[in-house]
Formats: structure tokens, sequence, C-alpha cells
């Protein structure tokens, strides 16, 4: 039993997508479709400027809204916290990628709903996440909330600053952003890439 | 449960054909049965093979997967110096290419009568086709010489041609792109300034730098893993980051202080750097006194340029240039102005270098922990043959010859090529690399004497050599032309015979041999076998060898005992390495270990740092570095400037899909103001003209507050013109198309790049072009 958690560091993060590519292959996400894509913000005037590259995925809410919509099932909670979906239970009606207000779930062409998970087949083997394992910047912690000495844990008490994406809706995600800027926090709005 | 879930299908299932018409409803393409969970790679039975990545030239260890035959992810070779268990984008995707279904997959001939540039091929087998290259090779040297064949390479499998075959067929005409085209100033400059090498891996001592000053060096959009790796470490540690670019690049974002400069003046910048660190006395005198010559004339040099005289030059505030330099003096040693990498802007590029290399010495850091460590290469004897008639100096950037000692090196080139004609670029330049671009003149003109043939591989000659016009000028001129490649990218698609090559992941390759802080071999090997008909570089090499009469010089009769023999005579095997994927010899990091044991390290004339260099003043250039101010666009223009993306790998990846998914194409950047004040918006497409009137797009306008007024930039790679590659062709557009001319720097034999002028033709076409995601659905 664990409460998996990931916390990406917006200082260091360049969206240079080593992760999102390291998903689509690890994953055979079909073209088209991503788990995990990456949103450019831009703000200021020349030469007073912000910039920041903020990857995004399914955030593993604690509070998942696409798990109570589904009619089937197949959306579900395990035991370490991991929202998933089981594909043979999946009919693709689609009422939890209507659900999810982050845009993190896309309709498979294989006939179902797919999302990130975590890389739960490497999280058996006592492996990193994809993404985890190959970001160059090293600006990606994960591991267990619950405990104290783990990566992601030690990472966020260290962060100047810990943000998640629409705090306001309850979701309470278990992908937080670290030192986004001051005054610049982490807007909604921007240009996906 | 199951009655339910199939009826609901059932009733879903009868709407699906109206559901489809409306575009909006098109995701709720629904199963006509209950989806299977689908059976993952990573589910079966996966076997991991140690390689190095070819997908860009940093050379990081992988960790390939294989399961059923098929490669199917790979991931960072952990006891790699260069991945750390981590890869890029580029290395991350590296797969899709093996799997590319627009691969060259057997060989081509031309079509008797056709024109280069038709391109109008049959296919042909290997028996024929290596017939016709070597029939062709040799009429070229009875005719003319074998110096008449130039060989042009860049890549893993380069060394089979460019090193090694062209070494026995004797010609010195071997050129890589990564040398003039890129970081021949700042290889010359070094060499002579330090008497050293940069090297393909830059020795800056990031883990110890407490203060970092990037110019024009795209740390972020250009990912050379290790490098990113510990760009982003010290960044953690605390150490301040400038950057100075005339763009707010990606890493000028992550800065605590930006300069946006005016393009073409960081030379001015440079010098007034040495004039506070010289007349505050803020230079490391120490230091100076034990390993430089030369800093009465550099101060006396420097006096007049004060961050007054630049600040109206580079468009900076004074008070900011002397704050950098004094910053700059209050962190040394641990106080490092990298020289970034595609050093080829001006036309007086080795001079801004050597500027950069001095600011570095009065801080007294080259060689000390927290500046510039000292690089070697390792020691790796060549597998046994009678002595190649003459040693090519292709260089580049990832050249593993330590060139502690240039001249000795110059000079034993020299004395090998007595019996044969020098290449056509000898005695020109200092670089001891050859120019390829300056190959090109003499396939038009025959001056000093003509090549008739070229053997291509890798090199892409439309997207990496300005001035296009000429380059295919020349290609119609030559009597044999050869392109040996992975995919039919523009230039390929021009020659006379095209010879497939095997993608990293399906061949060996020579040994990598990498100068590092502690040298570093690497072995590449295939973790599937080669798709189609194509064949690894050493066989393509060794079966021309042995039709060119050459076969006293590939006595080995297999890769596996070549590398065997080599691996054994540093007390290793194949075996050993095929489990280690990376072996590492020891090094010599600082100035420290060189002064307990050993000569000097600094392979200058004088066996010191040169901060004056007699050399270069003997040769008529200037002896210490002087601003030049560039040429100004006429009205109406803008300067046209270049840089990467971080997914693609110069011209060689933009028929990648999950590459292309990431970014598919480029814009031109405009300042946001300029936009306004021409009518233009963020989407509009235009056409981009040159002075020469050459005209390259449509492409789109990106309008942004993130650039200087008097510039445009472009990602580089774009903007392919190549049918059979059905991705990259015809999305976004190409910054060399635009380079009808280039300024040679006199000194290193670069061709600066920075010199294009041009303006935005409103009113192009948006391009039509088909889907990414159904041209990535095809299957090899």
């Amino acid at each position: 039993m664990a409460r998996y958690g990931m916390a990406i560091d917006l200082s260091a993060c360049v969206g240079c997508a080593a992760c999102a590519v390291a998903c689509k292959l690890e994953n055979e996400v079909p073209p088209g479709v991503s788990r995990l894509w990456i949103r450019l913000e831009e703000s200021g005037r020349f030469p007073e400027l912000h910039m920041q590259y903020r990857p995004e995925q399914c955030l593993q809410c604690e509070a998942p809204p696409c798990v109570p919509v589904c009619p089937t099932g197949a959306s579900h909670v395990t035991s370490d916290g991991l929202v998933l979906v089981d594909v043979e239970k999946c009919i693709a009606c689609g009422a939890c990628i209507a659900a999810c207000p982050y845009g993190a779930r896309y309709f498979d062409p294989r006939g179902f709903v797919s999302k990130c998970t975590f890389c739960e087949h490497r999280l058996s083997q006592g492996r990193l996440p994809a993404c985890v394992e190959t970001c160059p910047t090293l600006c990606r912690t994960f591991g267990d909330l619950d405990d104290p000495h783990s990566e992601v844990s030690q990472a966020i008490r260290a962060a100047e600053r810990v943000d998640v994406l629409k705090p306001e809706l309850g979701t309470r995600p278990k992908v937080v952003y670290l030192n986004a800027p001051a005054g610049f926090g982490l807007r909604s709005m921007g240009v996906p890439r | 449960m199951r009655m339910e879930r199939r009826r609901f299908l059932k009733l879903s299932a009868a709407s699906v054909g109206a559901l489809m018409l409306a575009p909006a409803a098109g995701a709720l393409r629904l199963p006509e049965r209950l989806a299977r969970a689908p059976k993952t790679w990573y589910q079966g039975d996966v076997s991991t093979v140690l390689t190095t990545c070819g997908n860009c030239f940093w050379a990081c260890g992988v960790r390939a997967y294989v399961e059923g035959g098929r490669v199917w992810k790979v991931d960072g070779g952990e006891a790699n110096p260069f991945s750390r268990g981590r890869l890029c984008a580029r290395g991350q995707g590296s797969v899709a290419q093996t799997y590319d279904p627009d691969r060259l997959k057997r060989p081509l001939i031309r079509v008797e009568g056709s024109q280069r540039g038709d391109g109008r091929y049959r296919e042909a087998s290997w028996d024929e086709a290596l017939g016709v290259v070597a029939s062709g090779m040799l009429a070229i040297k009875d005719s003319y010489g074998s110096e008449s064949v130039a060989f042009f390479g860049h890549g893993g499998g380069a060394s089979w041609f460019g090193d090694y075959l062209a070494a026995a067929w004797a010609t010195p005409n071997v050129g890589d792109p990564s040398a003039a085209l890129c970081t021949s100033p700042r290889e010359t400059a070094s060499q002579w300034t330090f008497g050293r090498a940069i090297g393909g891996h830059e020795p800056v001592d990031w883990a110890n730098a407490d203060y970092v000053v990037l110019l024009g060096h795209h740390i972020g959009e250009d990912t050379h893993n290790s490098q990113l790796q510990d760009f982003s470490l010290a960044r953690k540690r605390g150490a301040k980051l400038v950057v100075v670019d005339p763009r707010f690049s990606v890493a000028a974002s992550k800065a605590d202080r930006w300069l946006p400069i005016k393009p073409g003046t960081d030379t001015a910048l440079l010098l007034a750097w040495l004039h506070v660190l010289v007349t505050e006395n803020r230079y490391d005198a120490a230091y100076l006194a034990a390993h430089a010559v030369g800093l009465d004339e550099l101060a006396a040099h420097v006096r007049p340029f004060s961050p007054e005289w630049a600040g109206p030059i580079t468009d900076l505030d004074p008070a900011d240039i002397r704050a950098v330099a004094r910053e700059l003096a209050a962190h040394a040693p641990r106080a490092v102005l990298p020289p970034g990498r595609h050093t080829v802007w001006y036309g007086n590029d080795t001079q801004r270098l050597r500027a950069l290399f001095l600011v570095n010495a009065l801080l007294g850091n080259y060689g000390v922990e927290g500046g510039f460590y000292l690089a070697q290469a390792p020691s790796v004897a060549d597998y046994p043959h009678p002595d190649f008639p003459l040693v090519p100096a292709s260089g580049g950037c990832s050249a593993a010859a330590e060139r502690a000692a240039p001249s000795a090196r110059v000079t034993a080139i020299r004395s090998i090529t007595a019996n044969h004609r020098q290449s056509v670029d000898t005695g020109r330049f200092f670089a001891d690399t050859t120019a390829i671009q300056e190959l090109i003149p003499a396939m038009i003109t025959g001056e000093p004497y003509r090549i008739a043939g070229l053997i291509d591989y890798g090199t892409n000659l439309f997207h990496s050599i300005p001035d296009v016009a000429r380059t295919k000028q020349a290609l119609q001129a030559l009597d044999l032309y050869v392109a040996i490649d992975v995919l039919p990218m523009d230039h390929v698609m021009w020659a006379d015979v095209i010879l497939p090559e095997a993608t990293y992941l399906e061949r060996y390759d020579d040994l990598l041999e990498i100068a590092h802080r502690s040298p570093v071999i690497e072995l590449r090997q295939p973790a599937v076998e080669p798709m189609w008909d194509s064949k690894p570089g050493w066989w393509i090499a060794r079966e021309l060898g042995l039709r060119l009469g050459l076969e006293r010089y590939f006595a080995w009769p297999d890769i596996e005992s070549y590398l065997d023999t080599r691996l054994r005579a540093i007390g290793s095997s194949l075996e050993q390495a095929k489990g280690l994927g990376t072996l590492q010899q020891a090094g010599r990091p600082y100035l420290a270990d060189w002064e307990k044991d050993g000569p000097s390290p600094f392979g200058t004339p004088s066996g010191k740092i040169e901060l004056y260099s007699r050399t270069f003043a003997d040769a008529g250039f200037d002896p210490l570095p002087r601003y030049e101010p560039p040429k100004e666009p006429p009205e109406g223009y803008y300067r046209l400037l270049y840089g990467r993306s971080p997914v693609h790998t110069f011209a060689r990846t933009q028929n990648n899909w999950v590459l292309m998914e990431m970014h598919g194409g480029n814009a031109v950047w405009l300042n946001a103001s300029e936009a306004r004040r021409l009518g233009l918006r963020s989407g509009d497409y235009v056409w981009l003209e040159n002075e020469q009137r050459v005209r390259e797009g449509p492409v789109a306008v990106f309008a942004t507050e993130r650039l200087r007024f008097d510039c445009v930039y472009l990602v580089h790679g774009f903007g392919h013109r190549s049918p059979n590659m059905r991705i990259a062709n015809g999305r976004g557009a190409s910054d060399t198309a635009l380079m009808s001319r280039y300024r040679l720097d006199p000194i290193s034999g670069g061709a600066g790049m920075h010199v294009t002028f041009v303006r935005l033709v409103p009113g192009a076409p948006r391009p039509r072009l088909p889907r990414l995601a159904r041209l990535a659905r095809r299957k090899a």
C-alpha cells in the first residue's frame, strides 16, 4: 500500500519532450493521441519576460471525477491510489473523458479509453515511470507521498512553492508542480506544444 | 451484467454509422465487441541489449529492449557518462526511425538517361550497385588520380568511409560538416590559445562551476543529454547563470540575468569584459604568470574597450556589462564561459572565440575545478593493417583525436601525403580539419584540381552546406555521386547510386573513442537484424574496398573479430564490451594532475596559454581579437538567425513520426511589435525572401516578445522537399535554402551563416498536408 505521487520542478523543466516521447513508446500510445503533453506559457513584454514549460498528464487525483461517472466500473482506484482503466470492462462511452477537467483521457482506436497509469507495470518491477526515469533535467521525482523519506516527499518539502492545477475543483491531484515562478504561478491558458 | 453490457453495445453499435458522419463525434468510434486488453511488448520475453545511441552524436549509452525480434523501447545506459540512465527525446524516439516505412530498402541505381535530381531509380542487387561504384571510382583514379574522389561523412558509421576507406584509397579530400559548418572556429581558437581541442564533448566542469555565462548557446533547445543534466544540476546547486542572446531562449528563461544583445556584437561585449578584468586588476595574476604569455600585450590592447564603448554597440547597459565582469571575477576560478557548439556566425568567428577563451584564461579557470577540465582521448590501437598511403583530416566535433600537439599532427599528415596531392583546401586555414564547403568549388572549376567523384555518407548536402544552388551545380558536374543513407533525403535522390544503410539499432560500428575527463570507449552493437536489404556501414565499406583492390587493408574476416582484436589490445574483449557497453580509462583532468608527472598540457608553440598569438601575427591576422561591426540589414530586411529543436537532430529526424508529433514544423519568429507594424499575426503564412530573391516557404509567422526587432528566427532542419519522405515533405521552411552566401572565416575555414537577410512576403498559401497521425499509422 502506497500513495504514489509525482512532483515536477518547473524551474528545471525545459520542455524538451523526452518524457512525452518515452511515454509514447513505453505504453504504445497510438499516433494522434497522448498521455503526456507539454504546455508553454509566455508572458511579459520584451525584455521583461517569463516563460514556463509545463508537462501535463493524468494527475492521479485523490478525488477523481472520472471514476464515479463510469457506468461499468472500468475506471477504478487501486489500493496504491492509482486511477486506472480496466480495458476489459470499458465500453468506451466517454463519460470519464467528459468528466476529467484536465483533458487527460483519450479514446484509444483499439476501442477503449486510456490515460497515464504512472507506468504501473514498471512500478511492480520496482522501476520508475518512464517519464521520470528518462528526464534529462531531473525535474521529475516520484514515490510514496505517505513516506516522508521518499524522493518525492523530500522534493516537495524542499520546494519554495507547490501548486496543483485547478485546486478550486477539489480533485486533490497527486501530480504537483514545484517552484512555479512567483507572481506567475500556473496559468491554465496557454499554447499546447 | 455480461448480458447487459452486450446489449448496451449492440444499441450503441447501431448508431455508429450516423455518428461517424459528424466529425465532432469522431471520437465515439465504438468497438464491435468489448475490447481485450492489447498484449503489450513488456508482457513478452524481453531481452536487453547495451549499445550506443545514433540519433545524434552525443553517443549516449542505450539499453535497447527487444521482444519478438523488434526493438520497442530504449532507455539511457546507466554506466555511461553521457546518458547516466537517461535519454533525450531524440534517443527515446530513435526506435521509430528503424521502423520507418519510408526508409531506403534496397540499393538503387539512377535510370540511364535521367538527370541528377530527376529522382528516377531502379532497384539493383548489392553486387551490381557496388560494382558500379567501384568501376566509377577506378575510372576517376585512372583519369585524375585517387585524390579526385571526395568523401563527405557525418555520424556513426562515417569513420568506415572518411577515416578508413578514404585513407586506404588515398584521398585527402574528406569533409565532415561538423567541422567547418559548426565547430572549426572554436577548435581553431582553442588550439592556438590553449594548444588543446575542445572536442565533441565540451570539457566544461559544470559540477564545480558557480557562475556560468552562455553566449548564443542554446542548452535546453539543444539537448545534449549529460550537458543538459549538468546544466540542470548546476542550477539546482545554486550556480548563477547569465545568458547572452538576441532571443529569449529556453536557457535565457532559466537565467539570473539575460542580456538581449544586438546580433553580431558579441566580440565587443567580450572585449569590454576583458577591459574590466584588466583595468580593475580582477584577473588571476598568479595563474597567468605560471601558465600564460602575452598579458602585457593583451592589457594594452583592451584598454580602449570599456563597457561605455561596448554599450551602444551591443545595445546593452554598460552597468550590466561591468557587473557581469565583476561577478565573473568574484566567482573565479569557478566561473566559466562555455564556447557553445555551432560557432560559425559572422566570418570573424575564430577571433570571437579567441576573445571568449581569453576571458576564461584571465579567470584562471582552464584546467582548474569549476572551469574547463582537460579531456583526453582514449588510447586504443588500430586493427593491424599496412600503413595507409595517407591520413585524411575530416575531423569534426565528434573527432576523438587529442590534438595536444597540433603542429606535430599537421606535419605528420603532410609527410604521409608526400606521394599524393594535398587536399584542395590545404594551406588556406589554421584548422587541422578540412573545410567541407571549400571542396565544392573544385567540383565546378577544377581548381586547384578536379574533384570528380563524391561518396556521401549521411551529410545532408542541401540542409547543411550554404549556397545550395552552387552545391547542385557541383553535383551536376561530377562523374560519380554515391549516397549512403538511411532515408531518401532530398540530396540522396540526386545520387547515381544509393546504398541503404542499417540504422544504429541494427548494426555494429567501429569503437567510439571519445575524449573525456576519463577517456571513453563505447560499443555500438546490433539489437536486431537490419530491416529489408539495408546493410551496416562497415560491410558496405569493406565490400567496396575488396572491389577496389584494397583487400590488404580489410584483412579482418568479420566485424566481430575486428572489434575483438582492438578490444583485446586494451585488455578487454568484445564479449566484455557487449556486457558493459561502455569502457573508461584513467584521465588527468586538472592541471594539478599534469604538474605531478608530465609534459605541459598546452600544445601551443610556446607551451603556454597564448593570450597574444605570434603565429596569427606572422600569418597576417590580428594577434589579439578585434571587434568588426557586422553588415546591417537593408531597409525592410531582418537578419536570419536559426537554432535547434530539442526533439530534432539537424535535418535528420523530420520523418520520425513520434518526434514530429512533438514538433512537426517550424514557424518564423518575428518580434511582436514588428509583426503589428507589418500587419502580420501568428499563424499567418508568408514567404521568406533573401536579397538574391530566393524564396522559401510558405511558413507560418510566430509573433513573439521573445526576439529582438532586428532579426527573425527559424528552427533548423525543416523544409524537406522529398516526396519519398512522406512525413517530412513540405513541413516548415529551410534556413539553409535562404543562405545564398556565407562569409568565410579566413582563420578557421568556417562558413559564417548569420549573414543572411530576409524579408517577409505576405499572402502565402497555407500548405495542404496529409494528417501526421494517418502517415504515422503506416506499417513498416
